[in-house]
């Protein structure tokens, strides 16, 4: 997501790194909560650890803030080490995802404390809670108490309170978890901009990958203890390194085939599953016979007047169709009993739909529009 | 070094805090125990304490010492302390039973109560505790003597016409017990009870079980390390009860308890006490790990649901 | 609620009306003009008033009183230290050994309690001469003793409940731990400090054999003077201090509850 003011601030962040995650692992017993991950974030991104429960993402960042020692690694912060540095003397700061508000203080109070333990002089202390609340847009609740407040209320406090020292670093953890999803639109918005306007690098963990994907300038795709793939959305997406980092963001069509020939940077892959042969433009060098997966995304899929017998095309019978307003995903029987899904965006307001159920199809994509997996 | 430098206060403050209470304990409720069972092994004697030490003499490097196991013979073999041992259990024993018995309920009803009623519920039931333990002892007195209040009652509706020896009996006895310690098992069994999981009664509910059936086999079940836990913490403290036979029961109540007292303050044997208290030690500690363990159940399933 | 559980109130109405009897009983006879306690006699607050002169009985009382507020504050933090050691520390040397030895007091009969700190002072008297004597100092020592385990207890409750990562928060902001547990633990676990320090009150207040072990000349506590008067019956001077304390600790178990139930109604959402 960029905001109009800031494109061009946005599309390349600093690329001065400010964390340095060198071989780090984290045991529990005899699980590897954190296996060897070693990781690079620039000063100035939106940076999110993304992947499902159990991955270790918030584990990788409890060891940013310090309530983690790890077992084995390293963890630098703007070049110093920081691994056996205690929480309260990094400069870096954390949002938690239950808010962990103080009860017995007011928002103001909860703002001020980390102010407080720096011996900040009270004026200063007091303009800067003033600047935080105005930030956060919660101006008038500054004298409530956290369980006056809603849940949104409450997160808004919670970053106002972690971002009020100015930190190097904002860590969140699963920051919009709790809030709905318009909600949850919103204050995503709202993020990136306070991100931009302060400039400060964020690391967020989410297991949502709309979220990941709508806020951050880089993701890191986690999966047991590793780190599957780290790069752009638009990489991400368009690009995936693996099976599993495909299936993860978005939808995606997997098809296995075995390499026929690789010539100028055009891969033709024999496949049964979809009836056709594959051609797909990719850059790195695969010798004939190797078993591939070839992933191929929903949009990229276009309906054709006739069915023609060349790569890349294939027919099938529609099965189920999921209308979504915006678009529709339509579920396809291919011969080979393998299922495909496109997706058609409902241009036109039509009381009925061109494609019915039952109905044959013949599709077809460009070798652009697909990629060769080999993990 | 550096990191070092910084770890140490946290190590040195953490040791710190579990050592102080540590050392207390040790001194002032471990040390007594290990006193107590020294100087069961000693002789009663007319002196000032009255009991000899072990180190009888030290003379041109001869030490002599006296191990008095006669304590511990006399326990096995008189009758008396065997049946008062035997008397703390039976009463332990029933009036754990019988504060269970109408325990459970109450924590139950309290439990199951609308919201709203359940913190006065839990007051009513707390104030008694606060209010003085030996004067709620004593009131039984009033009402259970002679001319006490339940005779008069009896008597003034011509049920009986002599009045009923209700004092100084076992009776007496477990009414007090139970009095006294229903408070002390009501509570934290409705801290068990709260904490059960009501979705699975629920569920129960909806696969066709009657709300008695999901009691017995839902509920009790569920509860039962907390009914134990509860128990145990009203069966280990009547085991050694004193005043409550000392006020309510007579010459036949025999408890240990009792006993410990005349011997001490009346007998003067502080060997022979503290060989009771002994023996009553040993007895304790198969319940005490009892309670400990279904303590730690019932909180770990807490913790679970 | 009545109809939901029947069988389970009535039992509670009856278990209730079982714990109160007695207590109405002693209040009511109080007023007895006679002095045969249970034979009414008339209307009187002479018992009272009798109660007012009686000096040795309110010496007493005055030495309860001390011992009590004295041993409630020294419970506190020995409890308070206990507790934390075992909630926040159990990686320490000596964890289990503490978890038994502040969970023991709890259960052990007090007579086993009293004898065994009896033989612990006279031995130490004669070993190295303190504490010399038996009176106020020993019986503090011994209150001391099992009313920390009450406190650790409550303590140790209210921290297993309370939320970490608020002191996690408080470390991320830069806080040591030494000020975070002032300025955030702390008055989160004040209700349970307060809690016990009541509890630890009472127990010293009420406490008869331990006392009557460790004490010594000239160290007579209230209970003690209560249990030498009703060993020879029913006293009705007692019955008038017993209705004096009902009153207090009713005041204050009505008090506490309507502080309660007001804080409790005092969560709004907007």
């Amino acid at each position: 997501m960029t905001t109009p003011n800031s494109a061009a601030a946005l599309t390349l962040p600093d690329e001065q790194p400010i964390v340095q995650i060198d071989k780090l692992t984290k045991t529990f017993g005899t699980t590897y909560a954190v296996d060897d991950i070693s990781l690079t974030i620039n000063k100035g991104e939106f940076f999110s650890l993304l992947g499902a429960s159990g991955c270790g993402k918030s584990t990788l960042l409890r060891m940013l803030a310090g309530f983690e020692t790890p077992s084995s690694g390293r963890i630098l912060i703007d070049g110093q080490d920081v691994t056996a540095v205690p929480p309260y003397l990094r400069p870096v700061n954390m949002m938690f995802q239950n808010y962990a508000l103080f009860p017995h203080m007011n928002v103001a109070q909860n703002i001020a404390y980390g102010l407080k333990q720096e011996k900040m002089p009270r004026a200063a202390i007091r303009e800067r809670v003033q600047e935080m609340l105005a930030l956060v847009q919660i101006d008038a609740l500054a004298s409530r108490k956290p369980d006056q407040l809603s849940g949104g209320q409450r997160q808004r406090v919670a970053l106002a309170r972690a971002l009020a020292k100015h930190p190097k670093i904002l860590l969140l953890d699963e920051p919009l978890g709790a809030l709905d999803k318009k909600l949850r639109e919103q204050t995503q918005f709202e993020l990136v901009n306070i991100q931009e306007r302060l400039g400060i690098t964020f690391i967020v963990v989410t297991h949502d990958q709309e979220e990941a994907m709508t806020m951050s300038s880089r993701i890191a795709l986690m999966r047991d203890g590793r780190i599957e793939q780290v790069d752009n959305p638009r990489r991400m997406y368009e690009f995936p390194a693996s099976r599993y980092a495909a299936g993860f963001i978005g939808s995606v069509n997997l098809f296995s085939g075995q390499v026929i020939s690789h010539d100028d940077d055009l891969v033709q892959i024999h496949c049964e599953q979809a009836g056709c042969e594959l051609q797909v433009h990719h850059s790195q060098p695969l010798t004939p016979g190797m078993d591939v997966t070839v992933a191929i995304r929903p949009e990229k899929i276009a309906v054709r007047q006739q069915h023609q017998n060349e790569a890349n095309s294939t027919q099938g019978i529609i099965q189920e169709i999921a209308y979504l307003g915006d678009v529709s995903i339509y579920h396809v029987e291919l011969a080979s009993g393998q299922r495909l899904q496109f997706t058609q965006p409902n241009v036109q307001a039509l009381a009925e739909q061109p494609l019915t159920w039952g109905q044959q199809v013949a599709i077809h994509w460009s070798a652009f529009s697909c990629g060769v997996l080999t993990q | 070094m550096k990191q070092l430098h910084r770890l140490l206060p946290r190590i040195a403050s953490g040791n710190l805090i579990t050592a102080i209470p540590w050392f207390w304990l040790a001194l002032f409720f471990l040390m007594p125990f290990l006193f107590v069972l020294k100087i069961s092994l000693s002789e009663a004697a007319l002196a000032q304490p009255p009991f000899l030490d072990w180190i009888q003499e030290i003379e041109d490097g001869l030490v002599t010492i006296q191990l008095n196991f006669g304590n511990y013979l006399l326990l096995i073999e008189d009758d008396l302390y065997l049946a008062a041992f035997w008397g703390s259990f039976e009463i332990a024993v029933i009036s754990t039973l019988l504060c269970i018995l109408l325990g459970y309920p109450m924590a139950y009803a309290i439990a199951r109560a609308p919201q709203h009623w359940r913190l006065p519920l839990l007051m009513l039931v707390i104030l008694p505790f606060w209010t003085s333990f030996l004067l709620r002892v004593y009131a039984w007195i009033g009402i259970l003597k002679n001319n006490g209040l339940v005779n008069q009652l009896l008597l003034t509706l011509g049920i009986i016409d002599q009045p009923l020896t209700l004092l100084h009996t076992p009776v007496a006895v477990y009414i007090g017990v139970v009095y006294s310690y229903l408070p002390f098992f009501v509570l934290p069994l409705y801290a068990t009870l709260t904490r059960l999981d009501t979705t699975l009664l629920q569920a129960a509910a909806d696969l066709g079980a009657r709300p008695w059936k999901q009691f017995l086999t839902i509920t009790l079940p569920q509860s039962l390390p907390g009914v134990i836990a509860g128990g145990m913490l009203v069966f280990i403290p009547v085991m050694g009860e004193f005043v409550i036979p000392d006020l309510l029961g007579g010459p036949d109540t025999l408890m240990i308890g009792k006993l410990m007292w005349t011997e001490f303050f009346s007998n003067k044997d502080w060997p022979m006490a503290s060989a009771l208290a002994t023996v009553l030690l040993l007895v304790l500690i198969l319940p005490f790990v009892l309670m400990r363990h279904y303590e730690q159940k019932a909180s770990r399933q807490a913790q679970e649901s | 609620m009545f109809k939901r559980h029947p069988f389970a109130t009535t039992v509670l109405l009856l278990g209730l009306a079982f714990l109160y009897l007695p207590m109405i009983s002693l209040v009511v006879y109080s007023f007895n003009e006679s002095r045969l306690v249970t034979v009414w006699g008339g209307f009187s607050s002479k018992w009272y008033s009798a109660l007012l002169d009686n000096k040795p009985l309110l010496s007493a009382a005055w030495l309860s009183i001390k011992i009590g507020a004295i041993n409630a504050c020294l419970a506190v933090l020995l409890g308070t230290l206990a507790a934390l050691a075992l909630v926040r520390f159990s990686d320490r040397r000596g964890h289990k050994s503490l978890a038994i030895m502040s969970a023991a007091p709890l259960v052990i009969p007090e007579i086993i309690i009293g004898l065994s700190l009896l033989l612990l002072f006279v031995s130490m008297e004669r070993l190295i001469g303190w504490p010399a004597g038996r009176g106020q100092l020993t019986i503090l020592l011994a209150h001391v003793t099992f009313s920390m385990a009450y406190v650790s207890v409550i303590v140790q409750s209210r921290l297993n409940h309370m939320d970490r990562s608020l002191e996690e928060a408080a470390l991320d902001l830069g806080a040591r731990p030494v000020t975070v547990f002032f300025t955030i633990t702390l008055p989160m676990i004040a209700p349970a400090l307060a809690a016990g320090w009541l509890l630890a009150f009472t127990l010293s207040m009420d406490d008869l054999v331990v006392a009557s072990f460790v004490s010594g000349p000239g160290a007579t506590t209230l209970p003690m003077m209560i249990y030498s008067s009703v060993r020879l019956g029913v006293s009705p001077q007692i019955n008038a201090l017993a209705s004096i304390i009902i009153l207090l600790v009713a005041l204050a178990v009505l008090i506490t509850g309507l502080l309660l139930y007001r804080r409790q109604r005092q969560l709004p959402h907007p």
